[in-house]
């Protein structure tokens, strides 16, 4: 039991905001001794996580050319670009990527977009280029909530879509488990097919909490653009 | 054949060389210790080829990896004022360009699909191209290179200073956050290997009700849900909760369909990834990534979601999988 003391570390240093970093050292370090480990061994431990989870970190390898895009106007030209769809808004916009992204997932392309590749240099300047278009300047509040979800359009396009293809990760895990411990002869396609359902329900449930974003926009730029109004009639 | 190997040593050769530019640069307040974390990992990534393989000690790099930890956790790590072109100038530069500039972008996608469904079938003398089981990393890490090379040539970019400057101006900006899924793996292993899954799952089954079905689905989905949000990765909730629940209670005692319930078990964590600071790769890199100053921004934004989903898939289950 006491081994669990670690899991609170985590949820204690996550909740009081301390630095993710320290939070998870000081977990790692106190589970390990507590559950039995010598020093050394926690050290290795600590060792072999890097050195086996480096896949998590290898997208930095698409920064630089991202970074020299960017330098020569790569944003920029992202909203020019979705500036001449006047249909295109926000939401809709966002509702597409989810769109696109859950089938790349489900066909097996999980890399074919992502945070670093797609995210930053093309998604966010394009959902902030419709924003833009119809309400001029964002404000601070506004830009991290349109880049809020534009992440999370990312995120469950990913994690809704990845299940129905049969090579991925989780659904080798699942058929690898229960077929070892338990001696099952589960396939793969099976456990493709019930992912459907859910996939379907994600994109319904978060493309139409996208399309809403487009009238929580409206509703809090246009009552700002009310105060700022107000705020020059009252300066005259 | 081309292996993985070959692309974590770029990653950590690059690193090393941005590490020496942050500690030649002025600008940044604290260069030394920036440079020392960011030479560290890249360090740290060529070294652990032979962790990989067991031809040398871990404990080294577990002290390096600790020592990085330190390092970003207690403020020793800042960020130098980027060189960049200004906003008038990338405004005029995208009109010259135009959709043009998309192409290098796009680049990365594309080779990375192609590896992933047709260089992946290709041999040469008798070996597999790609690495086996990598093939989609080295799409990912042969793209980025391609469209390097062809975003050079595109704007006539002669110096590859610039290119790798402005990575490293994204990687000052993203900071500690790079790390943090790396180290939260690591966390995961330990875990294991310190006996934590067995406690829950013991913990589990001491409050699991006999002959309900309804409480037994919701326990499995909700134990998936709450899990994950701990360990980060619904892969190591799920043999936890499948071995303490999912099988012996829903598909043993109660007679389910193995595949649907392990299938929106899984699915059931995945919502739980959605919302916890520990599946990092997912919402704090992101946030970093995009500069928000709220680093949970992307996890509001997914919450309301995320329940949803947790409701569909306990009704998906015990509509369809009993």
């Amino acid at each position: 039991m006491i081994v669990l003391l670690g899991v609170l570390v985590v949820v204690i240093g996550f909740a009081t905001k301390r630095n993710p970093l320290l939070v998870v050292g000081v977990a790692g370090i106190a589970t390990g001794l507590l559950g039995g480990l010598s020093p050394g061994k926690v050290l290795a431990a600590f060792g072999d996580g890097f050195a086996g989870s480096r896949a998590v970190t290898i997208f930095a390898i698409t920064l630089p050319v991202i970074g020299l895009l960017e330098r020569y106007g790569l944003q920029e030209q992202a909203r020019r670009l979705i500036a001449r769809f006047a249909k295109l808004t926000t939401g809709r916009f966002l509702a597409l990527y989810l769109g696109l992204r859950q089938i790349g997932a489900a066909v097996g392309l999980t890399n074919v977009f992502g945070h670093a590749q797609t995210v930053r240099p093309l998604a966010v300047p394009m959902a902030e280029g419709a924003a833009e278009r119809k309400y001029g300047q964002l404000p601070e509040r506004t830009r991290e909530k349109v880049r809020s979800f534009s992440a999370s359009a990312d995120n469950v396009g990913l994690f809704f879509g990845e299940d129905v293809f049969l090579a991925v990760g989780s659904i080798l895990l699942i058929t690898g488990f229960v077929n070892t411990t338990y001696g099952t002869h589960l396939e793969p396609l099976q456990l493709a097919l019930w992912a459907i359902p859910t996939a379907v329900c994600a994109f319904v449930v978060h493309g139409w909490r996208l399309l809403r974003l487009d009238r929580q926009l409206e509703r809090e730029l246009l009552t700002a653009h009310v105060h700022d109004t107000a705020a020059v009639e009252a300066a005259q | 054949m081309i292996k993985a190997e070959w692309f974590y040593w770029l990653v950590g050769l690059s690193f090393l060389v941005m590490a020496s530019q942050m500690v030649t640069d002025r600008s940044n307040p604290k260069r030394f210790g920036t440079g020392a974390f960011w030479g560290l990992i890249g360090a740290g990534f060529i070294y652990s080829s032979w962790v990989v393989t067991k031809q040398a000690p871990a404990e080294p790099l577990g002290a390096a990896v600790l020592v990085m930890a330190c390092l970003a956790g207690f403020g020793f790590t800042g960020r130098g004022t980027p060189r960049t072109t200004t906003p008038e100038q990338r405004t005029a530069s995208a009109v010259r360009f135009g959709n043009r500039l998309f192409v290098p972008a796009l680049t990365i996608p594309a080779v990375a699909m192609a590896c992933a469904i047709g260089v992946k079938h290709l041999t040469f003398g008798g070996e597999p191209v790609l690495q086996e089981g990598s093939e989609t990393i080295l799409g990912l890490g042969i793209g980025a290179v391609v469209a390097l090379v062809v975003g050079m040539i595109m704007l006539r970019e002669k110096r590859i200073s610039v290119p790798v400057q402005s990575g490293r101006s994204m990687l000052e900006a993203m900071g500690w956050a790079m790390l943090l899924p790396q180290m939260l793996a690591t966390l995961g292993a330990i875990f294991q290997v310190s006996g934590v899954g067995d406690q829950v799952g013991k913990l589990t089954t001491a409050v699991l009700p006999e002959d309900s079905l309804y409480i037994a689905i919701v326990v499995y989905c909700v134990g998936m849900f709450a899990f994950t949000m701990i360990m980060g990765n619904a892969f190591a909730a799920f043999p936890v909760m499948t071995a303490a629940v999912g099988w012996p209670v829903l598909i043993g005692h109660f007679d389910g369909n193995p595949a649907a319930v392990l299938a929106i078990g899984m699915l059931a964590g995945f919502c739980g990834t959605l919302v916890t600071p520990m599946a990092a790769n997912f919402n704090i890199v992101p946030a970093a990534l995009l500069e928000l100053k709220d680093q949970y921004g992307p996890i509001k934004a997914q919450l309301p979601t995320a329940g949803i989903l947790l409701g569909c898939n306990i009704l998906i289950m015990a509509l369809f999988a009993f």
